[in-house]
């Protein structure tokens, strides 16, 4: 069973952030989703300050707050005349610290350490379950993660011509009266809240790699935004499931395992993709030599 | 039903980036069916101008009117042709998608596309000779294809007003031609378009009336009185050797 819930429970994750990873690499993105995986961090901390408990509900609100935050300093920073990496930099890694700090300030006060905010405790994530007047329904971490899934396909499903003409034309967006910096800023809230609900199984490194790395092999594989959502979300899956079963096999980190799972994904895509392979342009140079 | 009201007036507009002003006082009014050229330097805030009446940017002064409204509340009687440089054109989609697009400003907050919208888009498809291309990765188009998709975008809002933002930069000549007689049809049919554009050897053959613009606005007004070569020369200062085109029956193509 205990192989169950870590396989559905690494799928969730790399479901949510395959889809939000579409968006975030077609708008040139890609490091808005580690910064605010990373920023999210002092939002967990206070949380679990304030509230004592690792109430995820108290947990996804610091996040957001956080999230949000670093996203307005950042442009905050832009537009101050800052070079736009920097200020990504420079937002991202301080409020990071600054978690770092809080959390090993408290590290006697509160059950969180550090390395597994770094790097997750999937397997872990099972055992902590949720009850419901003496009933186990199942993992806590399944319930977060499949509510932030249910709402990422719900936003994405009913403002995808939305999210689609802002990534494609922002300009012809605004013209057409299309709210662009609300849609940016639902965006950014959808990549918080998959960051806060993720951290706990794959920490807040190795989830980056499930925002970028699935939708990144899936742009190489389709012409179509809604063909690369679909290829998206499942290579984040087919990454969860060999990825636990290369961990279970080497006795390895399952996070670890599962987003290398995805890089090699990722790897055979670059290299065999049908049309925008390496191979495929190779072989197109030959014959156009020919 | 639209009144009196010109199609597109703007007056006193001021628009500029980092304090520097890069538009300076211009007004001016559009009337229907008119065909007018936005001719200037490069930095002479062609584009700025467009962006400005469209609410893409600020602008510090000044009011744009559309048949007699601001921008925000016709919205759906203008059509925009951004610059083909602006989007990325490896982006997932492919051209009957893209002209699709043109149809969301229509659609309101939650309704998608549909078989309608896809043959009304698949028409301006048609309509710029791209038809065959409907299902081609917007990649893989030459750039006057892409051009053209844009405008079939274009044509796809069914707009009263065009805006258009160098349709003309960098397309092939078959382009070129389909271009000219898709303006030429707009202006028939009662529209209004202002096209940004650099080719000043084509001005007098394509456009009604020539907006001069350097910052200022240097003139505006019928394309023989606006067109001249003293006129041009205080746009363009001593940054041009031009010569005027000299008008000739057929002018080569």
């Amino acid at each position: 069973m205990s192989g169950f819930w870590i396989i559905l429970i690494g799928s969730l994750v790399a479901s949510c952030c395959a889809i939000l990873g579409c968006f975030l690499i077609l708008r040139r993105m890609a490091l808005i989703g580690d910064a605010i995986s990373h920023a999210v961090l002092p939002g967990i901390a206070i949380a679990f300050l304030l509230s004592g408990s690792r109430d995820s509900l108290f947990m996804l609100l610091g996040a957001a707050v956080f999230g949000f935050a670093a996203v307005f300093l950042i442009q905050l920073l832009k537009r101050g005349g800052v070079q736009g990496d920097a200020s990504l930099g420079v937002v991202f890694t301080a409020l990071f610290a600054i978690g770092v700090v809080l959390i090993s300030l408290n590290a006697r006060n509160i059950d969180l350490d550090l390395d597994c905010v770094l790097f997750g405790e999937i397997a872990y994530a099972q055992w902590n379950t949720l009850a419901l007047g003496g009933v186990e329904l199942g993992p806590k971490a399944v319930w977060l993660l499949g509510f932030t899934l249910a709402v990422i396909l719900l936003v994405v499903f009913l403002f995808y011509k939305q999210f689609k003409l802002i990534s494609f034309d922002p300009a012809l967006a605004a013209a057409l009266g299309i709210p662009v910096a609300l849609f940016h800023y639902v965006l950014m809230g959808l990549v918080s809240m998959a960051s806060v609900s993720s951290f706990e199984s794959v920490g807040a490194i190795l989830v980056v790699g499930l925002l970028i790395i699935p939708p990144s092999a899936a742009y190489l594989l389709t012409d179509r935004l809604g063909v690369m959502l679909a290829i998206s979300v499942a290579i984040g899956v087919v990454s969860a499931i060999a990825g636990y079963g290369a961990a279970a096999a080497l006795d390895a980190s399952i996070a670890g395992s599962m987003v290398c799972a995805a890089g090699l994904l990722f790897a055979l895509a670059f290299l065999f993709s049908p049309k925008h392979g390496w191979l495929a342009h190779r072989l197109a140079r030959h014959r156009a030599a020919a | 039903m639209i009144g009196a009201a010109a199609p597109l007036a703007v007056s006193g507009m001021t628009v500029a980036y980092r304090k520097k002003p890069v538009v300076q006082g211009v007004s001016f009014e559009a009337k229907k069916g008119e065909l007018i050229g936005i001719i200037g330097p490069n930095g002479a805030g062609k584009s700025t101008l467009i962006k400005a009446i469209l609410g893409l940017i600020p602008a510090l002064e000044g009011e744009v009117r559309i048949y007699g409204k601001p921008y925000k509340q016709q919205r759906k009687l203008v059509g925009y042709v951004p610059q083909r440089e602006s989007v990325d054109w490896d982006f997932p989609t492919h051209a009957l998608d893209v002209v699709t697009m043109g149809r969301y400003g229509h659609l309101g907050l939650f309704r998608r596309p549909g078989r309608k919208e896809k043959e009304l888009a698949f028409e301006c498809l048609e309509k710029v000779g791209m038809a065959a291309f409907a299902n081609r990765q917007i990649g893989q188009l030459s750039g006057g294809q892409q051009q053209r998709v844009f405008l079939a975008r274009a044509l796809a809002q069914d707009a009263a007003l065009y805006l258009m933002d160098e349709p003309f930069a960098g397309v092939d000549a078959a382009t070129e031609k389909a271009i000219v007689l898709l303006l030429d049809e707009l202006k028939r049919q009662g529209r209004t378009v202002l096209v940004v554009h650099h080719d000043l050897t084509t001005v007098t053959e394509y456009f009604d009336s020539v907006l001069l613009l350097n910052g200022e606005k240097i003139a505006f007004g019928p394309t023989a009185a606006a067109f001249t070569p003293e006129l041009l020369h205080r746009a363009y200062g001593g940054k041009l050797g031009f010569r005027m085109p000299v008008p000739t029956a057929d002018s080569g193509e």
